[in-house]
């Protein structure tokens, strides 16, 4: 039950839902942008959230798409996890989104939702840093493409009004060898302990995680030291460990001691899968 | 006992309210509503320990819709099951994360829901009591300055005032110390788990209304109508004629809907209105820690044999964490003393069992009373000394299995009559999970399976007066109804008992209409529905009233039949002449009395009234323990298979058993349904379900996302359940007990597996993969 | 654009082929409307957080948490509650499997396992499992109702 009162717009296109975000922020209103709204509804009901007025991406057809175009993957923003999972377009995002809550949920998260969580999760965001993809963003200056590294910064930095509308990436990611790891408390649906993506390409694995830190992130340095074919595997990922670009977590999903011991384990898996691809 | 013809007493009969269920048209608590009903929200704690300086609703008031706001000044004063020590609604301080400190009421839920976020609470927090070692230290701050001072409504609790103990229950058996000194082999071990929950899916959902006549009405989820009217009489002042508790099927409850909390909650909200039905759903938040749980527990356990392996003396020391309030958790102190032993025979036993205070959300009764929590710490105890007298666990556990003519640590004197096969548990169970391959094997590089054994025992620890009653009404095309305040909360109670009477009357089963709705204006009295006691006593109580029809329906016949009753049989519907069978009258035809020819009517209607009380109970004595706390010991054993990977330290529960003597079993499906759903329980409980507490007593998982409870595909691969059936002498048709034995054994079964598995003991709860890594990490240091 | 402000407004919802006018809020959530406007009480609400299944419904075939989504982004959809699946022999296979103990998630589970056995009657284990691990269960134990799923699922291929 949310018991606050809020107004619901749903827009056909990009124009009009900037324009209605614009207008009804000009009252001096709370405006969101409602994708799945599957965060909202939970943090609202729980008063960790409230707004004056939503405005639900899902009547926009961009953020819809859910295709190959040229040498592009195209996804839209407001499409489901399932539906990203199903279509296999993007299979290391399919995999790694599949992981995300359970499956009836999943018809209702959204790829887009979960990029903004505010989760410190955020598990979708693990294969696009690996893919170089690109984001496509509406605000009221129009429409812009940025690498989504330069957007996401720990958490998606959006100007303030603008919106998601599509994530790209260059077909050939979906051709790379790729595995995709998460590691529960107990049971299968549930925040990861460790989630980890990773990919071989050009001989090289890059890798992105969530749930180690406290944002998810891939990191330069920790590629490097696992890229190190002069070491061994356990010091690579001595090495990796020792370049963390933040605390590991330590909440009621696991110790920070534990995580590391998780994290470890990933690594050696995901090194051993992608093995005959890596140097 | 009864004999029996075999229509319907053992038989895999479908349960009755299977198909409505199915059809998603049952209407539960929470599915009704009405127009003008007005909703209650609470305004609760957000500290655990904190002085109450003021209550402002200000802003609270100006939320539209809103008609109350209602704080503990309204009713200052405590109530509770066992021992009255607990405020509905805070007062001066606040002693849980979650506890109720004001009801704000309106029309509509949001508006109610808003308004309570905006009522501000100025707290001033005190030191927190944040385990059951920590409360128990000299010095510790309390959680009840004044426990001394509370009313007892049961004799056997025993608070110390100045002290965070809520109650002290002894055993003092034989002469444990000067046995202790000549024991040849020892162990004492420490175990620990925290508080939890019982996540029956139906959240508690509570409508209260008071009319102009004083009838105070009341619709909700509970196994215990009869104990709200004892509650709303006691500290309410409000005549027990007028309460009328009302209630229908129940979502799962597994003894967390056997006390009372939302109903006075709710009654006061109504009073602020003006009687209006008020209705009172908890959210799942509210279900988990506002509502009360299940347990703590830190035991630790002595135990010494003689040079043979036989257990001479036992030392059991519990302390219960029983969170802000006693409540039933007083009981179950008394529960965990009275069986501390397991089913073995300890001659002299020494058992301190305490219910102890913290500031944590408060327990009551859970599926076990008490017995899956012993049964773990005393099964880890067994497997450690079969290691340490480097015996077979099931040897070990066969040579100290009590006897007919032992006695138990309360001194009842077990005999062949009150107690199952203990042995034939034993044997069955190792047959079943395949001890004898091995208990620990590896199966491949970093794959072990390995096996973990659990026996218990629980005697139906009852009210020494608990009692059921039934009537039999009869319908003139002759198929019966039943009314009997038994409640169905899942377990098929309805099923057996129309099982009961399909048997009894010899009538088949589509002739028993028994209504799931309970109405305590209508209904006999029923203690509650509890304690595996069921079957039991509401089972005797609906055999009693099939035989008051009996003889109803043989004096009627008689006259139509002019003969002796004597002469006369009932069955199939029909009354008939025992050496003619063929000559008879068709019950249809006299149950509303028998009419002559001419018009002329006799006798009436048949109403079948039946009843049965517990017999020869008694309290405990405060300092020995002495006494008789239950009719019978159910007893089984219980095994886990697991595969656990030697490096992530996860596992997967392959084979889960259980073998029970149960008595006669009335229906072998539904008994097996309750086993399975039993261990489930019991393996979700012990493998990943525990609240976790911050510095500040702040519950950390409150949400079903983070409160996690084992889900579909991670039940164990195989359940196998078995029974042997000892007929208990008083139970109907030798039934026994069996509904909440599914869960005792399995967490002792599951750590003694994982121990066997990692090589380490692993002697706390839940057993989640990071504590199997943090006992082996810390062994090899 | 679809627009609703912040009182109540009467909208369409399309339940069990059904087209009924309900007057909601923005903030109410399709559960509530099912249950509290239409008497549509199959669906439970037992977490209204996406973590226990009970509340499950079908949007255009998909199984979807009803407590996870506004009855005013369901206009237009053609939703199916328990209520709507009547005479289907998944009710009867829950029955007969010993599937249902308190049936307060038997909704929810006969809801997602018809959807599956619409979508994909060929589920592997695998595929089933995640599926029904959306739904919760606290008094079977999980056996009977794989079971009964595998049962549905079974019948389904044969009849194709
Ligand atoms: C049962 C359950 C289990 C979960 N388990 C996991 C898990 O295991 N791992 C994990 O990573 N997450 C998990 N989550 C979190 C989930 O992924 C996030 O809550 C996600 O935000 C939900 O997506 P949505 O589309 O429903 O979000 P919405 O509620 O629609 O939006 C969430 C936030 O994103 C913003 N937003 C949405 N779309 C856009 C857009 N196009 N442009 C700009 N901002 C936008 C919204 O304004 C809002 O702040 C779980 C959630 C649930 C309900
Ligand atoms: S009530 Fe919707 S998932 Fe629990
Ligand atoms: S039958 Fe009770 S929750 Fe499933």
């Amino acid at each position: 039950m949310i018991p606050f009162d809020f107004e619901y717009y749903k827009p056909d296109s990009i124009t009009e839902a900037i324009q209605t975000f614009q207008d009804i922020e000009s009252q001096g209103k709370k405006v969101i942008y409602y994708s799945g709204g599957t965060e909202f509804i939970t943090f609202s009901r729980i008063n960790k959230l409230s707004a004056d007025a939503v405005i639900d991406l899902k009547g926009i057809p961009e953020c819809q798409v859910l295709e190959s175009l040229g040498d592009l993957l195209v996804i839209g923003s407001a499409v489901s996890l399932n539906k990203i999972a199903k279509s296999n377009l993007f299979p290391l995002l399919g995999q790694a989104v599949k992981q995300v809550a359970d499956h009836t949920s999943r018809n209702k998260i959204t790829i887009g939702g979960n990029l903004h969580s505010r989760l410190i999760y955020r598990e979708g965001v693990l294969p696009l840093l690996l893919a170089d993809a690109q984001v496509k963003i509406a605000g009221k200056e129009g429409e812009q493409v940025l690498a989504f590294e330069d957007v996401f910064q720990q958490e998606m930095k959006l100007g303030p009004g603008q919106f998601l509308i599509q994530i790209l990436v260059e077909k050939s990611y979906a051709s790379y060898q790729y595995i995709s790891i998460k590691k529960t408390k107990t049971s299968k649906v549930g925040y990861p302990v460790v989630s980890l993506a990773a990919i071989a390409k050009d001989s090289q694995i890059r890798a992105a995680f969530s749930g180690v830190c406290a944002y998810p992130f891939r990191s330069a340095q920790m590629e490097a030291a696992l890229n190190d074919s002069s070491l061994s595997i356990e010091k690579r990922i001595e090495q990796a460990l020792s370049r963390l670009p933040a605390p590991i977590v330590n909440d009621i999903q696991a110790s920070r001691e534990y995580r590391e011991f998780v994290l470890i384990n990933a690594l050696e898996d995901a090194l051993d899968a992608l093995k005959g691809a890596i140097s | 006992m009864q004999d029996r013809t075999g229509t319907a007493v053992g038989k895999p009969i479908q349960r009755i309210d299977a198909v409505e269920k199915a059809a998603g048209t049952v209407r539960y608590i929470d599915d009704y509503t009405l127009p003008g009903l007005a909703h209650a929200k609470l305004v609760k704690s957000s500290y655990a320990h904190a002085k109450i300086n003021s209550i402002d609703s200000t802003e609270a008031w100006k939320v539209p819709g809103v008609r109350a706001i209602i704080t503990g000044k309204m009713f200052p004063y405590h109530i509770g099951p066992i021992l009255a020590d607990r405020p509905p609604l805070a007062i001066e301080k606040v002693r849980y994360y979650g506890e109720p400190v004001a009801i704000v009421v309106a029309d509509h839920e949001h508006q109610a829901k808003r308004a309570a976020a905006l009522v501000k609470v100025d707290y001033e927090p005190l030191q927190v009591v944040n385990s059951v070692r920590d409360a128990f230290q000299t010095g510790a701050p309390l959680v009840h300055e004044n426990s001394g001072q509370y009313m007892k409504i049961i004799s056997n609790v025993y608070p110390v005032q100045g002290t965070n103990i809520g109650s002290h229950i002894k055993i003092r058996k034989g002469d444990f110390i000067k046995t202790w000194e000549a024991c040849t082999t020892k162990v004492k071990e420490t175990y620990s788990f925290n508080l939890s929950d019982h996540v029956a899916l139906e959240t508690r959902s509570t409508r209260v209304e008071i009319k102009s006549s004083g009838k105070v009405i009341i619709h909700t989820t509970t196994q215990s109508p009869f104990t709200i009217k004892k509650v709303m009489n006691q500290f309410f002042n409000i005549e027990l004629g007028n309460i009328i508790v009302h209630t229908t099927i129940v979502g799962g409850a597994f003894g967390g809907k056997g006390t009372v909390q939302l109903e006075p909650l709710a009654y006061l909200a109504s009073k602020a209105i003006g009687g209006k039905m008020v209705k009172l759903n908890y959210e799942r938040e509210e279900d988990l820690i506002t509502a009360p749980c299940h347990i703590g527990v830190e035991a630790t356990i002595s135990l010494g044999t003689n040079k043979d392996g036989k257990i001479i003396a036992g030392q059991y020391t519990f302390l219960i964490d029983s969170g802000a309030y006693t409540d039933q958790a007083a009981g179950i102190t008394r529960a965990m003393a009275l069986d501390c032993t397991g089913p073995y025979n300890v001659p002299n036993v020494w058992c301190d069992s305490y219910c102890m205070y913290t500031n944590h959300p408060y327990a009551t009764s859970f599926r076990g009373y008490a017995h899956p929590e012993l049964t773990f710490a005393v099964e880890r105890t067994m497997d450690q000394l079969a290691k340490k007298l480097s015996i077979d666990p099931i040897e070990l556990r066969k040579m100290n299995t009590i006897q007919p003519g032992d006695t138990s640590p309360t001194q009842s004197v077990i005999t062949a009559n009150n107690i199952g096969d203990t042995l034939k548990c034993l044997e069955r169970a190792r047959e079943l999970i395949q001890w004898d391959e091995g208990q620990r094997l590896e199966i491949s590089n970093n794959k072990i399976r390995a096996k973990g054994i659990s026996t218990f025992w629980k005697t139906s620890t009852t009210a020494t007066n608990a009692q059921s009653g039934a009537i039999l009404k009869f319908e003139a095309d002759g198929s019966v109804n039943l009314n009997c305040a038994a409640i169905e909360l899942g377990q098929g109670t309805k099923t057996i008992l129309a099982q009961i009477i399909a048997e009894r009357l010899k009538l088949e089963m589509n002739k028993i209409h028994i209504t799931m709705e309970v109405n305590s204006s209508y209904d006999p009295h029923q203690w509650r529905t509890v304690a595996s006691s069921t079957t039991f006593l509401a089972g005797r109580a609906v055999l009693a009233a099939c035989d008051d029809a009996i003889s109803q329906l043989k004096r009627t016949a008689s006259i139509a039949l002019k003969c002796s009753k004597e002469d006369l049989e009932v069955g199939g519907g029909r009354v008939y002449l025992k050496p003619n069978p063929d000559y008879g009258v068709q019950i249809k035809d006299i149950a509303l009395g028998y009419q002559y020819p001419n018009g002329h009517a006799v006798e009436g209607q048949v109403v079948g009234h039946g009843k049965y009380i517990q017999r020869h109970l008694t309290p405990m004595d405060k300092e020995t323990g002495f006494g008789k706390p239950g009719p019978w010991w159910s007893v089984g054993t219980q095994a886990i298979e697991v595969e656990w990977d030697t490096r992530d330290y996860t596992y997967k529960i392959l084979k889960a058993v259980t073998v029970l003597d149960g008595g006669t079993i009335i229906n072998p499906a539904t008994a097996t349904q309750q086993m399975r759903g039993g261990m489930y329980l019991g393996l979700s409980f012990a493998s990943s379900e525990a609240f976790l507490f911050d510095e500040g007593g702040i519950v950390q998982n409150p949400q079903l996302r983070t409160y996690q409870i084992i889900r579909f595909g991670e039940q164990p691969v195989e359940y196998l359940v078995d029974f042997i059936e000892s007929p208990a002498a008083d139970g109907p048709y030798g039934a026994r007990g069996i509904g909440e034995y599914g869960v005792i054994g399995m967490a002792g079964a599951l750590a003694n597996s994982l121990s066997a598995a990692a090589q380490v003991e692993l002697n706390h709860l839940p057993l989640i993969p990071e504590l199997i890594w943090k006992t082996k990490k810390e062994h090899l240091k | 654009m679809i627009k609703n402000g912040s009182s109540k407004s009467v909208v369409k919802l399309h339940v069990n082929g059904d087209s009924h006018e309900v007057t909601i809020r923005s903030a109410d959530t399709l559960l509530l409307t099912l249950r509290e406007q239409l008497g549509l009480n199959g669906a439970k609400r037992a977490c209204e957080n996406g973590d226990c299944g009970a509340c499950t419904i079908l949007i255009n075939g998909e199984p979807m948490h009803s407590c996870l989504s506004l009855a005013i982004e369901s206009i237009n959809q053609p939703i199916t509650t328990i209520e709507g699946l009547k005479a289907s022999n998944i009710q009867e296979t829950f029955v007969e499997k010993w599937a249902i103990q308190c049936g307060y998630c038997t909704p929810g589970f006969i809801l997602n396992c018809h959807a599956l056995a619409e979508t994909e009657p060929n589920a592997t284990d695998e595929v089933i499992e995640e599926w029904m691990q959306s739904n919760l269960c606290r008094c079977t134990g999980y056996q009977e109702i794989k079971e009964a799923v595998k049962t549905v699922l079974q019948a389904k291929t044969n009849k194709i």
